[in-house]
């Protein structure tokens, strides 16, 4: 399909591509955006019982993957830089990276939420419905708004993996780099959230 | 005006294709030429219209009579439900921009498509999904919901029905929506031919573009509310049950702030084909070019403002009621300077009364008669005395089916010649016309009329003293299904038996009319050249 | 603008960021143990947004884009803060 760009004649627009993704991450920032709007209401509504359940959540584990997301953006911005310059195997490694810290993060949001899990902490669970009312809710938010982030991490992976596979055969290069920088910019949207969950849920005391 | 040509069998169907490889189901489901991904969605979503409009007469066969007539109570809480449902989020919000934004954005802006084609087919075929998974819910689970389209808590997440795979269905949808809007934004932003400012932009694209942020901005804030009502029937998470200290009037907030800012969504490409079509059909440039381009921002910014006005009723601060009434009345402004500037257009004007100007007209009309009774309920002292009455469904009536369902009838018949080549009789259709206008205002006044005396809405039942209206009303349910028929019946005889149309029969000025009938599979074979703007008629 | 003449951002930026970045979640570790009642959770989001620029600026590759874009990203989250601002009309005067 030939499109009629008024700026190019190859019909590819990579200002474009990265305008229609930054109005995709808009679309993120909202959809979690109403979660937030939950948690600020609650939260003025249940300021003690907030952090008090707060408490309850283990900030190394937390902090740790503060940490991991953090480097993990750092990886990938790094492999746009490494593929701009025609750096293939630094740009492979960079994503390697990325996608190794998005396991790292999925295994820690794995042990905390099943070590909550095992001490009868999650939704509707007879030991959490016992609780102060904030509490609940609190663990309410927390498991949801986890849970959806941790989703978009597992998708993001994916996502980062099949552009280390395509820089790795080729197909993605310094001249054609569009796709990488795309998702990229996915990536760092699932960083930017849980730069705000962090403090929102383990920092609260 | 008319520019018949002699029809031959040898005829280019230009983009409808022919014979050959560009004909057959497969070239059309598969098609990423954004005038073909709007003809899909022409035909779904009518299709989907049809559907609810056979709801809507249900509804009304049930409220002809007190008690019971054709269905239970239970039966009537469903009706009401997928009747919303459906209307909604399959045809009103998606229909415009799906069916003429993909027609003719591109067009409008000297375009040979959209910025992401792949992404506009997904959107189409997202809508198909989202359909399926609605209408399923009708057979499945515990049945079709009958919670209302709202889904408020904490009945959505208590009740049997199939609460869950509607709400999918929903969210499926709106993910269509969000795509479709995002695809427009940075089509509008990159693909204007060499000419085409933001100053020579038709009004219809500029309300498009203002709709796009709306569907980018809001919408994800019903997926959120969607899944969390899904959560909550799965897990019982507790977000809204008091029980468990949740809020159900947080349920309402989040609900409302998409769902607001989409009335939006529906009416204002409705109020851009309307200021495309009133200066073609008054041989007059529109006035207050930048007066409406910047209302459609206005309404699309200040409309995001005013969501608690539905919650008036519901529990919340008296401050809240207070700070929302008055930004309700704030949002009435752009809309009426619409108004303003399209009668100022045809101050003057030589009329033509052609069936796209009649529905025009109306759309006028009913929408103000729809706005006006918006301020009754945006004022909070007088809703309390009719919030969940029929006045409300009567003014919602006005604006989505008088507004933005006369618009898009316009919208058909201005732009028959472009997507079938052919010219749409004119008498059938004007009868059409005028049966659906009488019948719309006898079936949605009386519902006015009955609601400010009281009767509630999504009742099955009621008072004896109601009966009239309701007679009434239903009565003006079947002179408008007579209308719908006879409309549809020629539009679909029109597009297979009517007289072939030339490039330009409305004598308009915007780019699509310079492409032949029907519209050819490339647009613009070289960029066009852009000296005037897209209302430039002569005194 | 288009992706042919594009700023590469130096490695050593990238790094330097990162390190910024874990000097403010550092830091907003220590903050949140002071007591400073409701202004904590304005220093929480205060340094949040701030990491949160640095990310958007230089791993984004935000600086090196159009200022329209830019505007685009203030339009949204003004947005989401005039969502949980208004519903603050209700919430903190039940």
């Amino acid at each position: 399909m030939i499109t009629n760009s008024s700026h190019e004649h190859s019909g590819k627009d990579p200002f474009g591509a990265r305008l229609g993704m930054w109005l995709f991450l808009f679309t993120e920032v909202i959809l979690f955006g109403g979660l937030f709007v939950l948690y600020a209401a609650y939260l003025s509504r249940y300021p003690g019982e907030f952090a008090q359940a707060a408490h309850r959540l283990d900030m190394i584990m937390g902090g740790s993957n503060t940490i991991v997301l953090l480097t993990s953006s750092l990886f990938v911005a790094l492999a746009v830089s490494a593929l701009q310059r025609s750096e293939k195997t630094a740009a492979t490694l960079f994503l390697l990276g990325t996608v190794i810290s998005a396991m790292v993060f999925l295994g820690i949001k794995y042990l905390e939420w099943s070590a909550k899990i095992g001490h009868g902490i999650y939704p509707d669970s007879a030991i959490l419905n016992e609780m102060a009312r904030g509490e609940i809710i609190f663990f309410g938010l927390y498991f949801v708004t986890t849970g959806l982030h941790g989703l978009h991490v597992l998708i993001g992976m994916f996502i980062i993996l099949v552009m280390l596979v395509r820089v790795r055969i080729g197909t993605v290069d310094a001249d054609n780099f569009t796709q990488l920088e795309v998702s990229g910019l996915y990536w760092h949207l699932v960083d930017l959230i849980w730069i705000f969950i962090f403090p929102l849920y383990y920092l609260l005391l | 005006m008319t520019q018949a040509q002699i029809s031959t069998d040898s005829e280019d169907r230009g983009f409808l294709g022919g014979s050959g490889e560009d004909s057959g189901i497969l070239s059309w489901i598969f098609s990423t030429d954004h005038k073909r991904i709007g003809m899909l969605y022409l035909y779904s979503v009518l299709t989907m219209f049809c559907v609810g409009a056979l709801l809507g007469l249900l509804i009304r066969l049930e409220l002809i009579a007190p008690g019971r007539t054709i269905v239970n109570a239970q039966t009537y809480n469903a009706l009401f439900t997928v009747h919303g449902v459906v209307m909604i989020f399959l045809f009103i919000i998606p229909g415009i921009p799906g069916v003429f934004g993909n027609l003719f954005l591109p067009i409008h802006i000297g375009a040979n498509d959209v910025a992401f084609p792949r992404l506009n087919l997904l959107s189409w075929w997202l809508y198909i999904l989202g359909g399926m998974l609605a209408l399923t819910s009708l057979f499945s689970g515990g049945g079709p919901p009958d919670t209302g389209w709202t889904f408020y808590v904490p009945f959505s997440t208590q009740t049997a029905t199939n609460v869950s795979m509607a709400a999918l269905g929903v969210f499926v949808l709106g993910f269509s929506s969000i795509l479709t809007g995002l695809n427009f934004i940075t089509t509008i932003h990159r693909l204007r031919a060499r000419g085409i400012t933001w100053g020579k932009l038709t009004l219809f694209c500029w309300s498009l573009y203002a709709t796009a942020w709306v569907q980018v901005l809001a919408t994800p804030i019903l997926g959120i509310t969607v899944t969390l009502i899904v959560l909550e029937r799965l897990f019982g998470i507790g977000l809204f049950d008091p029980t468990k200290g949740g809020d159900p009037i947080m349920y309402q907030h989040l609900f409302w702030i998409y769902s607001h800012p989409a009335v939006y969504i529906m009416v204002l490409p409705a109020m851009g084909i309307v200021s495309d079509i009133i200066p073609v059909f008054a041989r007059k440039h529109i006035f207050g070019y930048w007066a409406i381009a910047f209302s459609s921002l206005a309404i699309a910014l200040f409309g995001s403002l005013v969501w608690a006005h539905h919650m008036f009723v519901s529990g919340m601060s008296d401050i809240a009621v207070f700070v929302f009434s008055l930004l309700t009345f704030l949002v009435a402004i752009p809309s009426a300077i619409k108004v303003f500037n399209w009668v100022a257009t045809l101050y003057k004007g030589s009329i033509a009364l052609e069936p796209p100007m009649l529905f025009s007209l109306a759309f006028i009309f009913l929408f103000s008669l729809g706005g006006i009774s918006g301020l009754v309920l945006g004022s909070a002292a007088t809703n309390v005395h009719v919030h969940d009455t029929h006045f409300v469904v009567g003014h919602f009536h006005y604006v989505m089916f008088g507004g933005t369902g006369f618009a898009f009838f316009a919208a058909l018949h201005y732009w028959f010649p472009k997507f079938t080549g052919r010219l749409c009789d004119k008498k059938p259709a004007t009868i059409a016309w005028g049966l659906l206008f009488v019948g719309f205002n006898v079936l949605y006044f009386s519902m006015k009329i009955v609601g400010l005396r009281g009767m509630p809405r999504r009742y099955f039942d009621y008072l004896p003293e109601f009966h009239l209206m309701n007679l009434i009303a239903t009565v003006g349910s079947w002179i408008l299904a007579a209308g719908l028929v006879l409309m549809f019946f020629n539009l679909i005889r029109s597009a297979f038996r009517g007289e072939k149309a030339g490039a330009n029969p409305w004598g308009a000025k915007t780019l699509e009319w310079t492409l032949p009938s029907p519209l050819p599979h490339v647009n613009f074979e070289k960029e066009p050249v852009i000296d005037k703007g897209p209302y430039d008629y002569e005194q | 603008m288009d992706g042919e003449t594009r700023h590469i951002i130096s490695y050593r930026t990238l790094v330097i960021i990162w390190l910024a970045l874990l000097v403010l979640t550092a830091i907003t570790i220590g903050v949140s143990r002071i007591h400073l009642g409701p202004l904590n959770i304005w220093a929480a989001l205060g340094i949040a947004s701030i990491k949160s620029a640095l990310v958007i600026f230089f791993f984004m590759h935000l600086k090196h884009e159009p200022l329209f874009l830019k505007v685009f990203l203030l339009i949204a989250l003004l947005t989401l803060a005039i969502f949980i601002g208004l519903n603050f009309f209700d919430v903190l005067y039940r």
